[in-house]
């Protein structure tokens, strides 16, 4: 028998963006609240202090602060006739574990989805007619609009301190910003970041090319900053050390940094570390949700009772804990019914690396988001009927770090090692600049999660099982923006060009990182037989569960999506604090 | 509010005391906090390798990064004392990683499958090496001529040997992936002795601080490196 601890009002599962934001307004709300999070704890001081975080080989390279495959995997096939194979150690994307999740450690790009994105499938028909989507192509829109989600991605940028320039403030376009963006309610927080050399250099290229070029938003802080929670940011120093480490300066915008440093004050908001959540308990009517069943720090089952149960433990782990605890029905392919699964995405990258022998880059100096970017190839810029895709890329040149085993670019056909890889790596180590495109993925009928057969976890319970791989679409679409990237940067004459973008039959590989935007699976939506979430991100099934996070995206934007994540936590609190608390009950009739 | 142990803090500093204990219990004298603290090579007992092994790796490192003008060889930088630390450590024994059964052969994309850790890779995957080249040349690598040994090398990556039980191109990516990383770790973790390949390259180590020099453009950075014990090179 499972240990019973108190009863709360809600609890909160897994302590990343989304459920930090969760907690503080449902805390501010005066509600009882519990977060539960599988790892460890972790803040500034002592676990990112410095000199410590200032270790290539034990953060970036052997992932100290991120999830462990031997406690939580998954699996993943190429299609549907294929077993699937666990992920065994770290590649293609890195999850967080412990108190603050992926926020510790991400790189801090902090982009809006444009608002055709969020109602994708809308856009293309009226504007390009429903012909030209392929029948197993099965993007959608959110059920929720851009103008909804404005004052609340407005909320978040104060929170995170992001630094930036706004190109287009209450419809009026401002010079060196994104023409291209939707309308935002005000300029950012802070002023962008200080310019590096390959800022200088892309910048220059970018606009003889007739392009728009501004500075990535960044959520590494450009200037002393407090948010409206009264916590302080300090200036982003540029140490070198950020995506895959902790900010051992206060100045990358974190659930630590941002939020839980003040929601630690409310008494009645608690958190339990080393705390892994198996299930969600339904009543017997199915309808509503108990609690949750979780371990222990010491190994012990214990059963929590809540009212309302926030799911907020990254995107595919939020559909398996689903899929184990019974909540909506499971997505199948082949007969193409169910849901819980359904629309797994991920994102299309490519990207050049020009290498210039007599010029000093400095790559260590560098911060996560430190990035000049273009955004002329957005989604709402490219004619998909004349070019043959749906989709779309931002261009990116970017300097995050100079860590020489993990960035050390060399010409292609550098050998792999002996003096003539030596001598390379002495030759061009700072010497070269890179640019990079980073797009959208279409969610496709074959592509999605399940309960996997096979293999179990610690506990004997399945891993969940990822089926995907790349499509043709979305290959015209990397292709398309290979022209771009490669007239760009010829523009600026390197001494030698790496190229590297996918081409048709390019399987998808676990092994190099691409990015850590996994989406979809437990998608939101105005239709409970295509969605498993209604626009207000609760469950079509069971109202008092609240799934929060990329999963529930219908096919994944060309950004980077914690704006979008956290903007949609925001809108959800507030169905919960408005509508929800007064009459618990779902909050639109299927 | 639930207390916080204080656990990752603990585990750090026990982690860096097994770093040190470990090259005094290599070096059998105390090591002092200096720059020139780092073991030399050739009085660094192994603590996983036996010298059999011992012998492949130091002459596997030195074909890697060899010796020569452009900079330090990988023995010159302790890579070596690194790979055998490595060994006992989460990575040779692939703590954090999945390693449940069954284990099944797949596209290469679908990325590592073996049932072996990196630590019994490297045991395995040395003695087929010398095995083959016992049978072969009637002579252990380490005693094969500099070409004979690239040659070698080069038939490991390019998966061209067939040995029982270890695949020969997972061994030599563990070996040349540990290799680089020695190279450049910082020192903390045996190797990159006195900063030299940093030195090398121009990397400034764990400065992690460089606000006011974000906005020079194209003037090469002046300082040296600095390590995460506090050495300056
Ligand atoms: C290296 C890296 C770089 C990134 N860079 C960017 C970027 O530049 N811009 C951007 O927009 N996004 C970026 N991201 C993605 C970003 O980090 C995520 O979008 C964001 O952190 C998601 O927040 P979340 O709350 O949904 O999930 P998480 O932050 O992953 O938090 C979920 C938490 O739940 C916990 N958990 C999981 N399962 C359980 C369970 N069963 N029981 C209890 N707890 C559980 C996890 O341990 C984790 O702490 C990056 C990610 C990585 C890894
Ligand atoms: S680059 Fe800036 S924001 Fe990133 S970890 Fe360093 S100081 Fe923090």
């Amino acid at each position: 028998m499972a240990r019973q601890e108190k009863p709360v009002d809600v609890v909160l599962v897994g302590l990343g963006w989304t459920n930090s934001i969760m907690g503080m307004e449902l805390a501010q709300e005066g509600l009882n609240v519990l977060a539960l999070e599988r790892g460890e704890d972790r803040d500034t001081v002592p676990d990112f202090a410095y000199p410590k975080m200032a270790d290539e080989l034990t953060y970036g390279v052997r992932y100290k602060l991120m999830a462990k495959p031997a406690k939580s995997t998954i699996t993943v096939r190429h299609s549907l006739t294929e077993t699937a194979l666990p992920y065994r150690h770290l590649g293609s994307f890195l999850p967080g574990d412990g108190v603050g999740g992926a926020g510790t450690h991400w790189n801090g790009h902090t982009w809006r989805p444009m608002p055709e994105e969020l109602r994708l499938r809308s856009y293309v028909e009226e504007t390009f007619g429903k012909d030209i989507i392929p029948a197993d192509m099965t993007i959608q829109d959110f059920g929720v609009s851009y103008d909804e989600l404005e004052p609340h991605f407005d909320f978040f940028d104060k929170v995170m301190g992001v630094s930036g320039k706004a190109g287009n403030v209450n419809g009026e376009i401002h010079e060196g910003g994104n023409p291209f963006e939707g309308r935002r309610s005000s300029e950012y927080p802070l002023p962008p970041l200080k310019r590096t050399f390959n800022d200088e250099l892309f910048t220059n290229v970018a606009k003889e090319h007739g392009l728009h070029p501004f500075p990535l938003p960044s959520s590494n802080a450009s200037e002393a900053y407090t948010n409206p929670y009264g916590m302080q940011l300090g200036p982003c120093n540029f140490c070198g050390f950020c995506e895959r480490y902790g900010c051992l300066n206060f100045s990358k915008a974190s659930p630590q940094t941002c939020i839980l440093g003040a929601l630690k004050q409310h008494k009645n908001f608690s958190y339990r570390a080393n705390s892994e959540v198996l299930k969600v308990e339904l009543a017997d009517d199915k309808k509503t949700a108990k609690g949750v069943t979780y371990i222990d720090k010491n190994g012990e089952e214990v059963f929590q009772p809540a009212k309302i149960v926030i799911v907020g433990t990254f995107a595919y782990n939020n559909v398996r804990l689903l899929l184990l605890s019974g909540i909506g029905q499971p997505y199948d392919p082949v007969t193409n019914t169910g849901t819980v699964g359904r629309n797994y995405a991920y994102q299309m990258m490519g990207g050049a690396t020009l290498f210039f022998k007599d010029k000093f880059f400095n790559p260590f100096i560098g911060a996560g988001s430190n990035a000049t970017t273009v955004d002329d190839y957005a989604i709402n810029q490219i004619d998909f009927a004349k070019e043959g895709f749906i989709g779309g890329s931002y261009l990116l040149a970017a300097q995050t770090n100079g860590q020489p085993i993990r960035s050390m670019p060399l010409p292609a056909g550098t050998p792999s090692w002996g003096a003539g890889w030596k001598k390379a790596t002495k030759d061009y180590y700072g010497h070269s600049m890179s640019i990079s495109s980073h797009g959208s993925n279409m969610s496709y009928r074959d592509c999605y999660l399940s309960l996997d057969p096979n293999y179990t976890d610690d506990h004997g319970l399945p891993l969940l099982r990822l089926t995907f791989d790349w499509k043709d679409n979305d290959i015209r679409m990397t292709q398309f923006m290979k022209g771009k990237v490669e007239a760009l940067a010829k523009g600026l004459n390197p001494d030698h060009l790496n190229i590297s973008f996918k081409d048709f039959g390019a399987k998808y590989d676990v092994r190099p990182y691409q990015t850590t935007h996994n989406v979809g699976g437990a998608i939101m939506g105005t239709n409970p037989k295509t969605s498993v979430l209604n626009r207000y991100q609760q469950s079509w099934d069971v109202h008092n569960v609240f799934v929060l996070g990329s999963s529930s995206f219908p096919q994944n934007l060309q950004y980077n999506p914690t704006m979008l994540v956290g903007g949609l936590a925001y809108w959800t609190a507030k169905a919960i604090r408005e509508q929800y608390l007064k009459q618990p009950g779902p909050l639109v009739q299927a | 509010m639930d207390s916080r142990p204080d656990d990752s803090r603990r585990r750090f500093m026990k982690g860096a005391m097994w770093v040190i204990s470990a090259s005094t219990l290599g070096t059998g004298v105390m090591m002092a906090p200096t720059a020139n603290a780092a073991p030399s090579l050739t009085e660094y007992k192994p603590v996983f390798f036996t010298p059999d092994e011992w012998a492949f790796v130091l002459a596997a490192c030195e074909r890697l990064i060899p010796a020569d003008e452009t900079g330090p060889s990988a023995l010159d930088a302790n890579v070596p004392i690194f790979i055998d630390r490595q060994m006992l450590g989460d990575f040779g024994q692939a703590s954090d990683w999945y390693m449940k059964g069954p284990f099944m052969e797949g596209p290469a994309e679908l990325g590592f499958q073996s049932p072996l850790t990196p630590a019994q890779t490297y045991q395995k995957g040395i003695a087929a090496t010398n095995t083959y080249c016992r049978q072969t040349f009637s002579k252990s690598f380490a005693e094969l001529s500099p070409e004979q040994q690239d040659q070698l090398l080069t038939q490991l990556q390019h998966n061209e040997l067939k040995f029982d039980g270890v695949s020969a191109k997972q061994f030599f990516d563990f070996l040349l992936q540990n290799t680089k990383e020695g190279y450049f770790a910082d020192p903390i973790h045996g190797g990159n002795k006195n900063m030299e390949p940093w030195k090398m390259i121009g990397f400034p180590g764990a400065r992690a601080s460089y606000l006011e020099w974000a906005e020079l453009h194209n003037v090469k950075y002046p300082m040296g490196p600095v390590s995460l014990n506090g050495d300056r090179g």
